[in-house]
């Protein structure tokens, strides 16, 4: 049945869309819920019918049939490769170093790409209480990428982390070589107004920005002041078949989109 | 010997005031049967134990069962916040809980130190970053062959142990399949555990399949016979996810007044998990059953 479709995307759609372009065939990737997961899903169902994907709950090789509403559905069991464990999934896993590309997102993230999701304001008596790591700390220490996906604004651009809860590539004043992290750290940034990357010094610096999108209009969205990179790309987005396959096939219940 | 007992007589003989608790599950086979009796018998001063701490123990902080959590994830997953637990967390609030932090990976070691009774665990982590800055029990450790400085967290042995699973004789063999979480670390680490199962079946139907059992009998003190004893979790091959209630479960909770009325209907209201479940909507638990999907057997013989 044919419907009516709007050909501009929404920022969760471009999100997906630019973060699935990330992903290779035959990546092992560790997948987190919401965007990452469909990113990963989109990928599996266009250029990277070879992705590996690996759920922190102990899903190895899951080709889930429904999104999963939570990184621990039952949906990613039925016809997994393997499920095991909780500590094989981080000990032979991820510590053993087997994760090419992880996701992360948080409620802080700051000009060295470490991420936030404790708390806001002070950690003995803090504003807002937030979920906490859960294997993010560990994700960002040992993924070889990480991509961190999030929506752009002063409030969660920050100059400094109320709390580094996952550490990017400079923590404290230390680089993670200093500080003997096995992973690679950050690679991108994927925002809804465009992508961040990371310079040679570890700090992020615009990228890539959406067709319609200024640096200015970013840099508006940023709580430091964001350096541009001497040639700025354009960002990939969807187009209507992308957008037809997200809409009606990945996500039809609209849950991250 | 013979372990089954009632769920009543299972909390009743093993979770005491001020002891340290564990309801495992990861969102698979939450046990929230143990948690709503726990509160019905009016525990106090828990020291409450998950990676995952979700909406049963959100539940024990509303109805003052707890005291300290220890744990690396706090929320309703895929939804929103703990709202008991944040009320009792943030610096507005008068009655704080006392909250001891890790990452999965570093709450995992110390079950992993406890399971294997070892004084620690070593990982690879936390270098730098908060979580070690604010948790004194993360330390580090040098390596006496490499000289790599590693983090390193102290043995937990929790005092009690609830394990949900799928299948469990009245010895406490326990059979697990789907996401196994920690059930297994978690088990081996607590002083006594309690299996909570689906289906009670017999020893030789245990053996028939030994590869399966997750938690074996020897260090089980007893077992439960309660189906359903997840809902609104899941337990494979039996129900799926009650997600709906996930969702309305986010404004329930989010005012203390419709929060504390849920757990006067819910728990104080009913005797045990029969009424609870007498009392949810009609055609819901049809609803949620699992379609099958049997794997074939395997061949053990020799």
């Amino acid at each position: 049945m044919a419907t009516e479709l709007s050909a501009t995307p929404t920022a969760s759609e471009r999100m997906a869309y630019r973060a699935a372009q990330e992903l290779r065939d035959a990546d092992v990737v560790f997948v987190g819920i919401g965007l990452p997961n469909l990113a990963c899903n989109l990928a599996r169902a266009t250029h990277a019918p070879g992705l590996f994907m690996i759920y922190e709950s102990g899903a190895v090789g899951a080709i889930p049939e429904r999104l999963p509403v939570s990184i621990g559905d039952p949906s990613l069991v039925t016809d997994s490769l393997a499920v095991v464990g909780q500590a094989d999934i981080f000990q032979c896993m991820l510590q053993r170093g087997l994760i090419e590309v992880g996701f992360l997102g948080g409620a802080q993230v700051d000009r060295w790409g470490n991420i936030n999701t404790t708390v806001i304001g002070d950690y003995a008596n803090p504003k807002v209480r937030l979920p906490g790591s859960g294997g993010a700390c560990e994700i960002a220490v040992h993924a070889r990428r990480l991509l961190i996906v999030m929506r752009m604004s002063k409030r969660t651009f920050v100059e400094t982390c109320d709390f580094v809860t996952s550490p990017g590539h400079r923590v404290n004043g230390k680089s993670r070589a200093e500080l003997g992290m096995p992973g690679g750290g950050p690679t991108r940034i994927i925002t809804d107004l465009g992508v961040l990357d990371f310079d040679a010094t570890g700090e992020a610096v615009l990228a890539e920005v959406y067709p319609g999108v200024t640096p200015e209009q970013v840099r508006a969205a940023c709580g430091w002041p964001l350096r541009t990179a001497d040639a700025l790309r354009t960002a990939a987005e969807p187009d209507v078949s992308v957008l037809r396959l997200l809409r009606e096939k990945l996500d039809p219940q609209r849950l991250y989109l | 010997m013979n372990k089954l007992c009632s769920m009543k007589e299972a909390i009743a003989a093993s979770v005491t005031d001020g002891c340290s608790l564990v309801i495992d599950g990861f969102t698979h086979l939450i046990c929230f049967a143990a948690g709503h009796e726990i509160i019905r018998q009016g525990r106090r001063n828990l020291t409450a134990i998950r990676l995952t701490p979700d909406l049963v123990y959100d539940q024990l902080i509303e109805a003052g069962a707890v005291r300290k959590l220890v744990f690396s994830w706090a929320g309703n997953p895929g939804v929103g916040s703990l709202h008991a637990l944040r009320r009792r967390s943030e610096a507005s609030s008068p009655e704080r809980l006392e909250l001891e932090e890790y990452s999965h990976f570093g709450l995992l070691s110390r079950l992993l130190a406890g399971s294997a009774g070892l004084p620690f665990w070593p990982l690879n982590n936390y270098a730098g970053g908060d979580i070690a800055r604010v948790n004194p029990s993360i330390k580090t450790v040098t390596c006496p062959f490499t000289g790599q400085e590693l983090a390193a967290v102290p043995a937990l042995r929790p005092d009690v142990a609830i394990i949900h699973c799928q299948r469990a004789d009245a010895e406490g063999n326990a059979q697990v399949w789907g996401l196994l979480g920690s059930q297994k670390e978690v088990a081996f680490a607590a002083k006594k555990v309690v299996v909570v199962a689906e289906e009670i079946v017999s020893t030789e139907r245990i053996r028939k399949d030994p590869n399966r059992t997750l938690v074996p009998g020897i260090i089980v003190s007893h077992v439960v016979h309660e189906p359903w004893g997840c809902h609104p979790s899941f337990v494979q091959g039996f129900h799926d996810r009650d997600n709906d209630f996930y969702v309305k479960w986010e404004d329930i909770s989010r005012q203390p007044e419709t929060y504390r009325a849920w757990l006067e209907e819910f728990v104080h209201g009913v005797k045990d998990r029969q009424g609870y479940l007498a009392r949810l909507e009609t055609g819901l638990l049809d609803k949620l059953r699992a379609k099958a999907r049997v794997c074939e057997g395997v061949d053990y013989g020799y």
